[in-house]
């Protein structure tokens, strides 16, 4: 058991019970902070990946802009489905036996595959992870349209989203 | 060295955990706390690959970026149609709302 193991243990198993939180905790408010609590854990999980640049990002997205979004929309939709009421719906049960059985059936998916415990390859300590990645988005030989494509969705998400909440007086 | 499988377990125990808020919450602001938890999943497993695959090609890097933008879109385009929906029929029971139902 290396520490490396240990820490990785740890913050999976917060992530995981802060998820279980979110998907079962009555109150929609203390839900939205129980994701925040999951998002930080996996972006200890991108650093234990040394993915650094990929787990500022999901601080900054992630807990920055949509936990944030998350809790105003709950906030402005509250007046209805107190704590009181039931958060679950009737077919819960067939939830969790689908979830369940996902698992199950991923987890066999997995055991049958032989690269399982492949080992990770040594990072060449020259190479320059976050200037590679700012090459290659913008590099029309690598990955510039699925960039442009994904610029252009954020921007109609965004009319979209205007539209849509738009009040007409 | 934590082996690849670990990681694999892990988002696909995240992955079901948030398929499991997305089948049963009845509040639509809940269910789409389960789809961020999905989507969470789906990127801590790019991520992984690209580390335990070609570091060089950053492939998975790049993809996890994009699956950060579209997340982004999501969460903008449901929230505002969830606040829509609420100022015209005052609920966000997700059951309640069947006004496209024939």
């Amino acid at each position: 058991m290396t520490p490396e193991k240990i820490i990785f243990l740890i913050v999976a198993g917060a992530t995981l019970v802060s998820a279980l939180m979110v998907v079962t905790t009555r109150n929609i408010v203390h839900a939205a902070f129980w994701l925040i609590a999951a998002l930080f854990g996996v972006a200890a999980i991108f650093a234990i990946l040394n993915a650094g640049f990929i787990a500022v990002v999901q601080v900054v997205v992630y807990i920055g802009a949509i936990a944030i979004l998350f809790i105003f929309a709950v906030m402005l939709t509250r007046k209805d489905l107190r704590d009181t009421s039931a958060q679950q719906n009737r077919n819960w049960q067939a939830g969790a036996l689908i979830a369940a059985l996902t698992f199950g059936g991923l987890a066999a998916l997995f055991q049958s595959w032989e690269k399982l415990s492949v080992a990770a390859p040594a990072i060449p300590s020259s190479f320059d992870a976050v200037a590679e990645l700012g090459s290659q988005l913008t590099s029309p030989s690598a990955y510039v349209l699925p960039f442009e494509v994904a610029s252009v969705l954020l921007l109609a998400a965004m009319i979209g989203a205007v539209y849509i909440a738009f009040t007409r007086k | 060295m934590i082996p690849l499988s670990w990681y694999l377990f892990f988002s696909a125990a995240l992955f079901t955990i948030g398929l499991f808020g997305v089948l049963t919450r009845r509040n639509v602001i809940a269910i789409l706390l389960g789809i961020e938890l999905m989507l969470n999943a789906v990127n801590v497993n790019l991520v992984a690959f690209w580390r335990y695959g070609d570091v060089a090609a950053m492939t998975g890097q790049v993809f996890a970026i994009i699956v950060f933008a579209v997340a982004a879109a999501e969460v903008s385009a449901g929230l505002a149609l969830v606040i829509s929906v609420y100022r015209r029929s005052n609920t966000v029971v997700a059951e309640d709302l069947d006004l496209l139902k024939f």
